[in-house]
């Protein structure tokens, strides 16, 4: 087990980015971090850098206006990263690609066109549960063969 | 000035910043630690919601409509669905409307205790944002019993409420609200006493009455600069005449007397909830209305809980509205922001309290990306 491996299972440390979010799942993903739910009882920090981060957390349907962003805060994180996409939107537009029927002219069809894609959290907005699974998935998948 | 020139710096603040919750781009003019000038770019968050309206028909844009803010769904789908029963010309049943209000006053809450939270955090008194971030949960178990959902509600349908509610509903709403009074007294008492919070807060990003009015804020900030308005005590849209509420202000103009503007009117909010539900009419809930709405236009406002949210909507006569146009209290109140952030005269404002004034007039830029600007990304 390499110790990269062994330190990001136990500390995924996470960068939340918001690329055109109702704001419905960003107060989710800040629910997560709250007592209630707590995500920090698995290591998980919330950085305001992404240079600091393993885990970027990515809220909205992504639009043109920051597509751009995204691809830029997704270059600046040291490898390795993880990206989990949370809410309907962010998977494949949501509400707002109505399925080819009058989209909405600014949003891409999903993240996954963008940058790769390692936990899909679907929901509008997902439950912080939800959520936290992502998260504990993509941190434990990131440390295969740990114990 | 000429001497002066050469030391004015940019600062670029977003649009993914620790400070910022959502994408927006700060340009500050800085001199020294003195900002003198801002330029607001808030159209990260545009996602062409008008147009793709004009696509669907009236019940599914109910759905679209709930997501141009999520914090504020309840007051953005009363709001349309007001414009559309205004079109069909119809009243919705006496028990419907008291259940809007009910569940209009319950996202208050949540949205108030969510803002006091991020405020909290902005100031850097992340125990007190713990605190309140777990007491919020009360109102989102309410939203969840209520509704369905803890965030998207749905609850607001063209002609009435989804779901009805029963004793049992009713009395886990009165023990929360009872559950939550206490806690929202106590952080009042914090906010007023605390001296990091007094601190960081009293004296920041100054608002006078004049510009307030100037500027057209709407909504706490507003009120917090001592002019008393409120939509729902102006021009009542739901059975708010029958409701008696107070209309907070407060003479203090600066971010500390929106913290407590905004507290008192979660308190206010849980009286007129308890109102509500002790005086809940019989009868149905729901007024079924064709799918096709009149030629026409209708308008309508609502207090969402940061200001005055106006939808303006028009009907060619099909089931599908011809234009759909949304103003939100976030855009209203983005030239107050201006203003706030500007030095001016004897009125300096230091680069560490942009958060604080950033986050008092409680910014969703969500709300406020009704345009793009183009150029740059």
């Amino acid at each position: 087990m390499g110790i990269i491996d062994w330190a990001f299972r136990k500390s995924p440390w996470i960068l939340h980015f918001n690329t055109g979010s109702c704001n419905g799942c960003d107060i989710e993903i800040f629910a997560t971090l709250t007592p209630k739910y707590d995500v920090e009882r698995l290591g998980a920090l919330l950085k305001g850098s992404p240079r600091h981060a393993d885990i970027l957390v990515v809220s909205g349907p992504v639009t043109r206006q920051a597509s751009g962003r995204i691809l830029r805060i997704y270059e600046q994180m040291p490898d390795p990263k993880k990206v989990v996409a949370v809410g309907t939107c962010c998977i494949s537009g949501g509400v707002f690609s109505n399925g080819g029927k009058g989209p909405c002219y600014n949003v891409y069809p999903g993240l996954d066109s963008l940058v790769p894609v390692d936990a899909y959290v679907p929901g509008c907005p997902p439950k912080p549960e939800a959520i936290l699974d992502g998260i504990s998935k993509v941190a434990k998948k990131a440390g295969v063969g740990c114990k | 000035m000429s001497s002066s020139y050469e030391r004015i710096f940019d600062i670029p603040i977003g649009p993914q910043h620790p400070a910022l919750k959502e994408p927006a781009m700060l340009k500050l003019k800085v001199d020294g630690e003195h900002v003198v000038g801002v330029d607001l770019d808030v159209s990260y968050n545009h996602r062409g919601i008008e147009k793709a309206a004009e696509y669907r028909t009236y019940i599914q844009n109910l759905y679209l409509i709930e997501r141009i803010c999520g914090i504020c769904n309840v007051a953005q789908t009363l709001t349309y669905c007001l414009a559309v029963e205004s079109l069909h010309g119809k009243e919705i049943p006496a028990r419907a409307r008291f259940l809007r209000i009910v569940a209009e006053e319950i996202s208050r809450i949540n949205s108030h205790l969510l803002w006091l939270g991020v405020a909290a955090h902005e100031i850097g008194f992340d125990t007190f944002f713990m605190h309140i971030w777990l007491d919020r949960e009360i109102t989102l178990g309410l939203m969840e019993a209520l509704s369905g959902n803890r965030i998207t509600s749905s609850y607001n349908v063209i002609g009435g409420v989804r779901r009805d509610v029963t004793e049992d509903l009713l009395s886990r709403i009165r023990k929360g609200l009872d559950d939550l009074e206490p806690r929202v007294k106590r952080y009042r008492e914090i906010a007023i006493n605390d001296r990091s919070i007094l601190k960081r807060t009293q004296g920041v990003g100054i608002l006078s009455p004049a510009d307030a009015a100037a500027t057209s804020a709407v909504g706490p900030t507003l009120r917090a600069s001592g002019i008393k308005s409120d939509v729902r005590a102006d021009d009542p849209y739901s059975s708010h005449d029958q409701v008696p509420f107070n209309v907070i202000t407060s003479d203090g103009c600066d971010a500390h007397a929106r913290i407590i503007v905004r507290l008192d009117e979660i308190l206010e909010s849980i009286q007129i909830c308890r109102h509500c539900i002790s005086k809940l009419p019989a009868g149905p809930i729901l007024q079924r209305l064709p799918r096709r709405a009149p030629q026409g236009e209708a308008m309508s406002r609502v207090e969402a809980p940061r200001g005055e949210l106006f939808h303006y909507i028009c009907s060619d006569g099909s089931d599908k509205p011809y234009r759909c146009k949304v103003s939100t209290p976030t855009l209203a109140n983005l030239p107050a922001l201006v203003r706030m952030l500007t030095s001016k005269g004897r009125y300096v404002v230091n680069i560490a309290d942009v958060p604080v004034i950033l986050a008092s007039i409680d910014p969703c830029f969500s709300c406020a990306a009704r345009v793009e600007r183009t150029g740059g990304v």
